[in-house]
């Protein structure tokens, strides 16, 4: 019933959008259409994603050559924030902090979400649109603004905002304990709260695109993995994301209307407040219940859409579509009881950490199956090593590696001595460093040709990923090291370690050398995917139409973008979206609108 | 600035050698009429190739990096608990490196192995439901096993103190930490941050500390870098003086927020009690070094005075946050001694430390505290040299000075 309605509404729609030449505003810049507004999503995270790696670059110089001079960082930073060409320590918390804030929410959730969520959501489901256009335009601008005014706390006086992507109050909420808590913090908070907003909208309209929406014959069970994890990732977005603008309201009150949310009993800088009967650990409480879905926030579109793309690069059915739908489901629920892991040891009750404990091992097991389903639908496929499948791989690749140092933290025990070390940096690097910006680059070669008609040079792609992923590893293997042996992180300098344990410095020192040469490598190779990436948007071979032979319903629509994505009657789907080299099928994929056979049985 | 020269020129440069490089490989793709979509064999082959020797690179680095830089680090565990501690972290390391080795050479291997091959096809195979299943129990028992290992030692070590313990607290702010040892009585005294004053950094709550708080809320400090309540007033309410809107705005807060602190003071005075005075007097202040016995059972408190930090004993394997507003604890058992650690790290500069884990301001990776442990002996006798908090406080605060020598004072200061 509701497809056969929004068929109506389709043909409506096609209709009065026939007679009228878009403006060049309303096209490229006010869009309301889903495929321009997941570009504009893409190019606004691109840039974002560069500035946070060239900002990880500078504090990583300090690292490897702490008060040493350099050209590089005055060249970015000048003589206020680094003087001399030596970092202060101050703007090394504010380069550490923006870095994160800015890689998490720009570029993973804003970026990776927001991109490839518009871009395939209607396309996938065959739908002519986004359900709202309006809020999905409305969706990119404020993230657009809160990209600007977070980008421009780096410019204010007293440096943007300094407490670590966590902003744990009372460093967040006292301008006297450090200068980033002023103006910038206060930018840092405005700015996440517009993002909160987009991120808000942007999910409520996918989730209702998903149930709505979908064409003919295309029932929740035939859906490409890919939708199924966008659909439970806005679900996180919906019922998390709200929970971090409480946080950062109640944060803002303490800053500015002198309530006691997070603050008691605090003497700063030889000034004695009269904040009393609050607590620290609420703010904690309530950052990581977003925090830690969030993790999942940013790692279930990469998920999925190595899901799609090593099922299509492997000629071969996703191996236990059904396990890897309940995978995502389970990995969803359980992301929301589960943040307390990140509390052990802040003075939470130890019988509430030993529950943690227990529910976020129990996360391990969707996460093995999946991986498990990775592996087996690689087994005895015929594969196609496109730049797209090799990152897809590296995806894999590095889950395992760090969803396995995960299943350390998460036992309360041992994470007593390695909680924020370098360990846990590493760790979560590899996860969302890693996997979900592999996850992303995948998508960007694999969905390119559909983007933007045309294609991006694959052995180029092929530089690209190797230099990346000898880099990241390169990068962050390493770095677990330095944390067993107990480096605390966001220090600006190890050498403090000569102090009282000369060879464990030594050690920090040559490790952090090795890394940073690793970093800046990796960040290199970056250039060689901007280069392709913008070069092949303008000077591109032109696309086909379904250029990797996949069965689901974007590749079904012209290369050339039109408003409604289908220039007639919106396709009907037959079948499940996996049927590749199906035995008894002339070619090795059947396109999910080409109904069964005789006697054929759906998988 | 020639240096932003020559980088520049690089960058430009690097791009237009790259130009022409795409430009050159998409003229011989066309005359080869091959399309960016169909992967040669050859390239296919060739990733695959790196696949493998990938895996390898992977395996031996971490091999490598395993056997040079591998739990050396912080050394042998220094507390009893730590032992134990380092037993599971084996075990778990153990687990998932093998996990680690298995599932990424299945992963290289068969990206390598099933390249495609022409007139090979893929081997349609959408689920199987015993395979799935045993990859859903044999982690989940795995994990069962983890969890109770883990939980075991987890209960130990959060486990109360015995009563034997010494009670010891460790105060931390912007960037330092100091010891408070419970003394004789092996009771801390209890505190209350208002009560803080130069003399009484720790804020320990005595009829004494009291009353010189209250003193000082209401007519200043000795050297007169606090302005008390009376001063202020004086200030303010004298037609002579005149303040720019900021100052007097900020001066009138200030004098606010002091009026409401003293009111809590002295409603704190009223309801004191002298007799829990002992428990704070017989308490040692120590901010150098945290002088600790070996294989004597030590219960913890940690405070913080302005951000949260983060006590950490990387070498007892012991870490929680100190948090404003709240006192939280732990507790171990230091069975090596300083000296003993110095010959097992072979380096006769070694030290244990505390170090503050957790961000808090500029010179966060400043803020440590060298950790001694001592023979039962050696640091009885240290523990005698050291003076209790009564003979430090009141031979300090004993000549009560004058208010009005005090606003003196202060007028010049503030001039």
């Amino acid at each position: 019933m509701a497809a056969l309605a929004h068929e109506a509404h389709g043909h409506h729609d096609a209709h009065s959008h026939d007679h009228h030449e878009e403006g060049f505003v309303s096209k490229y810049i006010f869009s309301q259409d889903h495929k321009m507004i997941g570009k504009q999503f893409l190019m606004t995270a691109v840039f974002m994603g560069v500035v946070a790696m060239l900002l990880s670059i500078l504090f990583r110089i300090q690292l490897a050559w702490p008060g040493e001079s350099s050209d590089f960082l005055s060249m970015f930073l000048g003589e206020t924030w680094a003087p001399g060409g030596v970092l202060k320590e101050n703007m090394y918390l504010g380069l550490v902090t923006i870095h994160g804030t800015i890689m998490v929410f720009f570029l993973l959730t804003g970026g990776l979400s927001g991109t490839f969520s518009n871009m395939l959501i209607p396309l996938q489901l065959g739908a002519r649109d986004m359900a709202s256009g309006f809020l999905n335009m409305l969706s990119y601008w404020m993230f657009f603004l809160s990209s600007v005014i977070m980008l421009s706390s780096l410019f204010i006086e007293t440096g943007p905002a300094m407490a670590g992507w966590t902003i744990y109050p009372p460093l967040s909420a006292l301008p006297q304990a450090i200068e980033g808590s002023g103006l910038g913090m206060t930018l840092w908070l405005f700015s996440m709260t517009i993002f909160i907003a987009s991120s808000l909208i942007g999910s409520l309209n996918y989730i209702v695109t998903v149930l709505n929406l979908r064409t003919k014959g295309m029932t929740m069970t035939r859906m490409p993995l890919t939708i199924w994890a966008f659909f439970v990732t806005a679900v996180l977005g919906v019922l998390s994301f709200p929970v971090l603008l409480s946080a950062a309201l109640l944060l803002m009150m303490d800053r500015l209307a002198g309530t006691s949310f997070y603050l008691s009993d605090i003497i700063v800088n030889g000034e004695m407040l009269e904040n009393h009967g609050g607590s620290p650990l609420l703010y904690q409480h309530l950052f990581w219940f977003l925090g830690h879905p969030e993790v999942y926030i940013v790692l279930l579109p990469a998920l999925g859409l190595s899901s799609e793309i090593i099922s299509t690069n492997s000629r071969k059915p996703i191996f236990g579509y059904r396990a890897m739908i309940g995978s995502i489901l389970a990995i969803g629920f359980l992301s929301f009881i589960v943040w307390g892991h990140h509390m052990f040891v802040t003075g939470m009750n130890p019988f509430l950490g030993s529950v943690f404990v227990f529910t976020t091992l129990l996360i391990a097991i969707p996460s093995a199956v999946k991986v498990f389903n990775y592996i087996t639908t690689l087994w005895r496929g015929s594969l196609v090593l496109t730049p797209a499948m090799l990152f897809a791989i590296g995806l894999v690749s590095t889950f395992i590696t760090g969803g396995v140092t995960g299943i350390i933290l998460a036992d309360s025990a041992l994470d007593i001595a390695i909680h924020d070390t370098y360990f846990v940096v590493a760790h979560f690097h590899v996860v969302m460093g890693m996997s979900a910006v592999f996850g992303m680059f995948a998508g960007v070669y694999h969905w390119f040709p559909k983007m933007y008609g045309k294609m991006m040079n694959t052995r180029l792609g092929y530089v690209h990923f190797w230099i990346t992923i000898i880099g990241a590893y390169g990068v962050f293997f390493p770095m677990h090291f330095v944390g067993l042996a107990g480096a605390p992180r966001r220090y600006y300098d190890y050498s403090v370690y000569n102090e009282f344990d000369k060879p464990a410095a030594d050690m920090m020192m040559d490790l952090n050398v090795i890394i940073t040469i690793f970093a800046i490598v990796a960040a290199l190779g970056q250039l060689v995917f901007l280069f392709n990436f913008f070069y092949s948007i303008f000077r591109g071979p032109k696309a086909v139409q379904n250029p990797w032979r996949s069965n689901t319903l974007e590749w079904t629509t012209p290369v050339e973008h039109i408003h409604g994505n289908w220039p007639g009657a919106l396709p009907v789907v037959h079948r499940w979206p996996y049927d590749y080299s199906k035995p008894g099928a002339e070619e090795d994929f059947i396109s999910q609108i080409v109904p069964l056979a005789e006697g054929e049985e759906e998988h | 600035m020639s240096f932003k020269l020559v980088t520049l020129v690089v960058i430009v440069l690097g791009a237009v050698a790259i130009a022409q490089l795409v430009r050159l490989y998409e003229h011989s793709s066309k005359l080869r009429n091959r399309r960016e979509e169909d992967i040669p064999n050859r390239d296919n082959k060739l990733n695959a190739n790196m696949m493998l020797t990938f895996m390898i690179l992977l395996f031996g680095g971490f091999i490598w990096l395993m056997s040079t830089y591998g739990f050396t680090g912080r050394g042998e565990a220094a507390s009893e608990h730590g032992k134990t501690y380092d037993w599971l972290l084996d075990v778990n390391f153990l687990l998932i490196v093998i996990v680690f080795f298995i599932t990424n050479f299945l992963l290289f291997f068969f990206s390598f192995k099933y390249v495609r091959k022409p007139g090979v096809k893929a081997y349609f195979y959408p689920h199987n439901n015993k395979l799935e299943l045993i990859w859903t129990v044999v982690p989940a028992i795995v994990l069962a096993f983890i969890i109770i290992l883990g939980l075991k030692t987890w209960n130990n070590i959060t486990s109360d103190a015995n009563k034997e313990a010494i009670r010891v607290e460790l105060f931390s702010e912007q960037f330092k930490w100091t010891a408070r040892y419970a003394g004789n009585d092996n009771k801390l005294g209890y505190f209350d941050y208002k009560l803080t004053t130069d003399k009484n950094q720790l804020a320990l709550l005595t009829t004494a500390t009291l009353d010189s708080a209250i003193r000082i809320m209401e007519v200043g400090s000795h050297d007169g870098t606090i302005l008390g309540i009376k001063l202020l007033e004086e200030k303010l309410n004298n037609p002579k003086n005149i303040f720019i809107p900021k100052d007097r705005v900020k001066m009138e807060a200030d004098l606010d927020r002091k009026t409401r602190l003293l009111r809590l003071l002295y409603q704190m005075k009223y309801r004191h009690n002298s007799n829990v005075d002992a428990r704070a007097y017989d308490d040692v202040i120590e901010a150098d070094t945290l002088h600790l016995m070996k294989n004597q059972d030590y219960e913890f408190n940690f405070r913080a005075k302005d951000v949260i930090h983060s006590a950490y004993f990387p070498h007892f394997r012991a870490q929680i946050n100190a948090v404003p507003g709240l006192t939280t604890r732990f507790k171990f058992k230091p069975t090596i001694s300083t000296s003993e650690m110095k010959q097992k790290m072979n380096n006769p500069d070694f030290n244990f430390v505390l170090m503050c884990n957790k961000i808090c301001g500029g010179a966060h990776y400043k803020m440590k505290m060298i950790v001694v442990v001592d023979s039962p002996s050696s640091y009885k006798k240290w523990f005698k040299t050291k003076k209790t908090f009564k003979d430090e406080f009141l031979a300090v605060s004993a000549p009560a000075p004058a208010a009005e020598a005090t606003a003196d004072t202060l007028v010049v200061a503030v001039n």
